[in-house]
């Protein structure tokens, strides 16, 4: 059985009276230590398919089985509270902005995710261990301001592994990186899914980034090419 | 880490914004906590210096009872007197247990203070006097032997101002005559502290009020039914009956309106303290709008955000409070000189009395009025989407 399983996920906004289909009967598979590649021009659905597939949106309609729980069928939406705590069972993010805590060290931004789960509280075995992963080590008492963007957008990847997801969603991990910061993270990321077995889910519009991927997701107008 | 530690952290993000929170509670706190000492002490002082007059009931000539009251209060001018026969058969009544006759005299001394300012002399019983008031105890010295002679005691600032001791010779303002200081009371914190004390026929004799009184001291028998003995003496011709509890009743009453405008004001402190934190709170968690939902991205429930922004809140309230009563506390002595000055009365003692009960009431309900006041901006917080976050960063 695949890890995750889309079933025609549909997802349509309404702005005014005027409805956006963003996503249109997507139907896809993800097996488990899988690198898919999300691709197409801005605007064609890529970031809502992401996040849907990340349990950060419902879709509209479709359905969507994560690690053999249904997390949404048909209508049927989880709540607000129900979808965090799927995310916080499965998923680690990565955002282009990073998205850090000026006010925290890199340790504690790491740490954050361990904040809000009593139950998963990450051990310094575990932070050490994820700084060392990602080159941290000697930058972990630092503030985000005193960090370079491949370290800070390093920092948000070690946020994201903190808790041993099963699958990372980086969206345009590389977006905001020069070109050889970009080639540290792509190293990095194929790093992690062959030596941990970790799904990544990525959303790109870097074809060298995309080229990592062992299944790619080329969306248009909301469609699966 | 925990959250509170996340939270903390948040507050030193802007720190200006966080201080000026903090000094907008602390002003409210600071009122609050002034406000409510002065209630407290003004009453306490008051009380205390009613007591420590020692009579129940004081006979003075007929005139308005509130210039009475002032008058044994402060020792004031515009004295009345009556004859001493007048009042002479009270004395002997067989409820009262022991009366006390006194003079009361003010003179201007242009050399008191930097502009001038009245001397207040008070002529008594050596014999009466003490024994109705046994508080009174000495620095230095004694009471004055006979009924006439030229000495004096001085109260603890008389002797201050006039830079006297016992056994020095001073000629007393508004006489011609030498008079030999024989005793320093020590401070009571009542009008006896700024009171030149002379024996009684002296002070008659020098002041050119021989067989007049300002006042007739009296204290009854345990035994005796005081509203009884009042409504007899009523029926003295031109004697005014001010008992003690009246008096106390009198300014407390008018205490009370005051009290009224106190507690008024300490409400808008109340609120002021409430929109402030309100509004910062509010202001940070639309400058966090992104960042709030980031950190539901990555696990935190509603409920999680909520706690968050409500410990924020929360340690700004504590703190601001805080340093409010710590504030309050310092400048007692300053809001106490600003008080007296604008206020017509003031009892002799601290005005400003500020105990644990008004610290923990201030703190507890400032800190619970800010909670208050963060509970909306935590909602909103807590409402936020992360999706909607991370789209507005995009």
């Amino acid at each position: 059985m695949a890890f995750i399983e889309a079933k025609n996920l549909t997802k349509i906004y309404t702005r005014g009276t005027e409805k956006i289909q963003a996503l249109h009967k997507a139907n896809f598979t993800v097996e488990r230590g899988a690198i898919i590649a999300v691709t197409g021009a801005s605007g064609s659905g890529k970031t809502t398919l992401v996040n849907v597939l990340g349990c950060l949106d419902n879709p509209t309609s479709g359905s969507l089985v994560i690690d053999g729980q249904t997390v949404f069928e048909d209508k049927v939406h989880l709540s607000e509270s129900a979808l965090t705590i799927v995310r916080r069972k499965i998923f680690g993010y990565v955002f282009q902005k990073f998205f850090l805590l000026p006010t925290l060290t890199v340790k504690e931004n790491i740490l954050l995710p361990a904040v809000f789960q009593p139950g998963l509280r990450a051990n310094s075995a575990r932070l050490t261990e994820v700084l060392q992963m990602l080159g941290l080590d000697k930058r972990a008492n630092h503030l985000p301001g005193q960090l370079s963007g491949g370290e800070m957008q390093r920092t948000a990847i070690a946020r994201a592994l903190i808790n041993n997801p099963s699958v990372l969603i980086a969206d345009e991990p590389t977006g905001n990186l020069d070109s050889k910061r970009s080639e540290e993270i792509k190293n990095l990321l194929l790093e992690l899914n062959q030596k941990q077995n970790l799904t990544i889910i990525l959303v790109t519009h870097n074809p060298d980034l995309a080229k990592i991927g062992n299944q790619t997701l080329e969306l248009k107008d909301g469609i699966i090419q | 880490m925990n959250i509170f530690q996340v939270a903390y952290k948040n507050l030193l993000r802007r720190k200006t914004r966080t201080l000026f929170t903090i000094a907008g509670i602390m002003l409210s706190t600071w009122v609050l906590v002034t406000l409510l000492g002065f209630n407290k002490g003004y009453e306490q002082s008051l009380n205390e210096n009613i007591e420590g007059m020692g009579f129940q009931i004081v006979l003075t000539a007929k005139g308005c009872p509130y210039e009475a009251a002032t008058l044994m209060l402060k020792g004031g001018t515009g004295l009345r007197y009556m004859p001493e026969a007048l009042v002479r058969d009270v004395a002997g009544r067989a409820e009262v247990a022991s009366a006390t006759d006194m003079l009361m005299h003010a003179e201007f001394d242009p050399n008191k203070g930097e502009s001038g300012g009245t001397i207040v002399y008070l002529g008594i019983d050596p014999q009466t006097y003490p024994e109705m008031k046994p508080y009174l105890q000495f620095n230095q010295g004694e009471w004055f032997g006979a009924d006439s002679a030229a000495e004096i005691v001085l109260g603890y600032e008389a002797a201050e101002l006039e830079q006297r001791e016992a056994g020095d010779v001073m000629l007393l303002p508004g006489s011609d005559q030498e008079f030999k200081v024989t005793g320093v009371l020590k401070r009571t914190g009542t009008q006896d502290d700024g009171m030149i004390f002379l024996p009684l026929k002296s002070a008659q004799q020098i002041f050119r009020k021989e067989g007049l009184l300002t006042m007739l001291g009296l204290r009854l028998k345990q035994d005796a039914d005081q509203n009884i003995f009042e409504e007899d003496l009523y029926t003295l011709p031109d004697v005014q009956v001010v008992s003690m509890a009246q008096v106390k009743n009198t300014i407390l009453s008018l205490v009370a309106s005051a009290k009224i405008i106190v507690l008024s004001i300490a409400f808008i402190a109340f609120l002021i303290a409430m929109f402030g934190v309100l509004n910062t709170v509010l202001m940070s968690v639309f400058e966090r709008f992104q960042e709030i939902g980031i950190l539901k991205s990555i696990g935190a429930l509603p409920r999680d955000v909520f706690q968050m922004i409500l410990i924020e809140t929360t340690l700004l309230c504590a703190l601001g409070s805080l340093a409010g009563i710590i504030f309050a506390y310092l400048f007692s002595g300053f809001s106490e000189m600003v008080v007296r000055y604008l206020l017509p009365f003031a009892p002799n003692g601290s005005l400003i009395i500020i105990g644990w009960p008004t610290i923990i009431f201030a703190f507890v309900s400032i800190t619970l009025v800010g909670v208050i006041g963060g509970v909306y901006p935590s909602l909103r917080a807590a409402s936020i989407r992360p999706l909607d976050s991370i789209r507005s960063a995009e």
